[in-house]
């Protein structure tokens, strides 16, 4: 980012404390209610500096990533049998979209009672919960292929292994990597969502806490802004990696 | 570069496809010989099945009756002694220039040492050695036929198929580009078999001009081009050009009226 784009950025987070600041003044909110940033930022540097948020950040972001790794290998093998078999699509569509309709917090429960112990069920959720944008997103990219080009690889003896290597992975990939954009963020929810269905750590379960025994609202939102965090964080990821692998077509 | 040319034989091959008002027959009973090292332009109104045929000679498609061989080898799919240059240069976006012209070696399994020695050579017969770590989204038009060319000759083929390969780009361009051709046939002594819009195209190129009807295609004529080697821009001036020319264009019109 050079400086130029740097500055509206810059003024538009400015902005977003500045009205944040006002809605207090102006509502005459109390800090248990909305506390303002400044003490927000305090105390997110305090959790941090004093220990409580670390083994909590560091819970939810291995389960973020342990549940979105499994989640996109399983949704990209997936995603190519929907995209390369019609019969395939037609078994598995319905269980798929119903599976993405059925709210994951419904299920959460229920997964937490299969999977009791420790790190499993949160990342059957986030895979869960990856799954479907990735799924697609892979389906659509290997669908995308060019036929000219698949014409190409036939006329030189390519085989099965070498088409999806050569050419329908390379040219989908724009296309999964947009899907696993998509699916970073889901995952965040994910983790999020399976630790309030139980868990000993977590971001989710430092929320529960801050806002019921310690009766901390300053503290949820520091763990707010840490979830976000990871969030942005992961998603940046996501992007220079996407960058690395198709941005010098 | 030696590779000495093959004899393609196309033996009463008939294609029909499936379409939507019924079986649609895109050749029937097609038959053409290219000897060893000829060059042969075919040329034929629109769907004729030019393309058709040159697929079936390239072994993407099977006929519905007939045969195709190689110098007496049945060609029932796709074979490295055949080289295949399309319409439109299908070049893979995400790899360079260098691993374009690669990707047929790479698919032969070719070594790493061996393929980077011969891509070299195919860059340079090509002129493309500058453009070498380039994407294709960065070459004009014709570098990336040119590309699409060196691609097709990476197996050293003994026939060598052009499916109108020049008809995208400007008239200038296509012309260097046909003397060019030219000059890789005299030094490799390939067969070649060219699918043409063009009759000038073809009576520069070709020894021989094969007219197809419209669909179904058919031979309409055979027309020799008599007209001596090296031929250079300049020899389509000539009177026998002319000739040829119009001989050509009577056996299209009659193609098409039939």
């Amino acid at each position: 980012m050079t400086l130029r784009n740097a500055i509206p950025v810059g003024l538009a987070f400015v902005l977003f404390l500045v009205a944040w600041q006002a809605v207090i003044q102006v509502g005459g909110f109390p800090p248990f209610i909305l506390p303002p940033p400044a003490a927000v930022a305090e105390r997110f540097v305090e959790a941090w500096r004093d220990g409580l948020m670390t083994p909590h950040a560091v819970a939810t972001l291995r389960e973020i990533v342990a549940g979105f790794v499994v989640g996109a290998a399983l949704a990209v093998a997936a995603g190519y049998a929907l995209a390369r078999s019609r019969v395939v699509e037609r078994i598995l569509s319905p269980y798929l979209v119903a599976a993405q309709a059925t709210p994951i917090l419904a299920l959460a429960p229920l997964l937490a009672l299969w999977f009791p112990e420790g790190l499993t069920s949160k990342v059957v959720i986030c895979a869960l919960i990856v799954f479907f944008p990735i799924a697609v997103a892979t389906m659509v990219g290997v669908r995308s292929v060019d036929a000219g080009l698949l014409e190409l690889g036939r006329s030189l003896r390519a085989t099965r292994r070498q088409v999806f290597v050569t050419l329908e992975i390379p040219a989908a990939l724009p296309s999964i990597l947009g899907g696993m954009r998509v699916g970073v963020t889901l995952a965040v929810v994910g983790a999020i969502v399976a630790e309030w269905a139980g868990a000993e750590r977590g971001l989710g379960v430092l929320i529960n806490l801050a806002r019921g025994s310690l009766f901390d609202t300053p503290l949820l939102f520091a763990t707010l802004l840490t979830i976000a965090l990871i969030g942005v964080g992961l998603y940046v990821v996501v992007v220079l990696v996407e960058r690395r692998l198709v941005g010098t077509r | 570069m030696t590779t000495a040319g093959g004899h393609l034989s196309i033996d009463d091959v008939a294609v029909s496809f499936e379409a939507p008002d019924g079986r649609l027959v895109a050749l029937d009973g097609l038959s053409l010989d290219v000897g060893a090292g000829e060059i042969v332009a075919v040329i034929g109104p629109n769907g004729s099945g030019k393309s058709t045929l040159l697929r079936v000679a390239a072994g993407l498609f099977a006929p519905d009756r007939g045969s195709v061989t190689l110098d007496g080898r049945p060609i029932g799919e796709p074979d490295p002694a055949i080289g295949l240059v399309f319409q439109d240069p299908r070049l893979l976006p995400w790899r360079s220039v260098a691993a374009n012209v690669a990707y047929p070696l790479e698919l032969a399994g070719w070594s790493r040492d061996r393929r980077a020695e011969r891509t070299r050579e195919l860059l340079r017969v090509v002129g493309l050695t500058d453009a070498a770590s380039l994407r294709p989204r960065e070459l004009s038009g014709g570098m990336r036929q040119r590309a699409a060319i060196a691609r097709s000759l990476a197996l050293e083929p003994s026939v060598l198929l052009l499916d109108e390969p020049f008809s995208a780009l400007d008239a200038l361009t296509r012309e260097r580009f046909n003397v060019e051709l030219l000059k890789l046939w005299s030094r490799t002594g390939m067969t070649i078999l060219v699918v043409t819009h063009s009759i000038a195209e073809a009576i520069f190129l070709a020894d021989r001009v094969v007219v197809l009807s419209e669909r179904p295609g058919r031979v309409v004529a055979e027309i020799a081009v008599d007209i001596p080697r090296p031929r250079s821009p300049s020899t389509l001036d000539d009177a026998a050009v002319s000739a040829t020319g119009r001989e050509i264009r009577r056996h299209l019109a009659g193609a098409v009226a039939a």
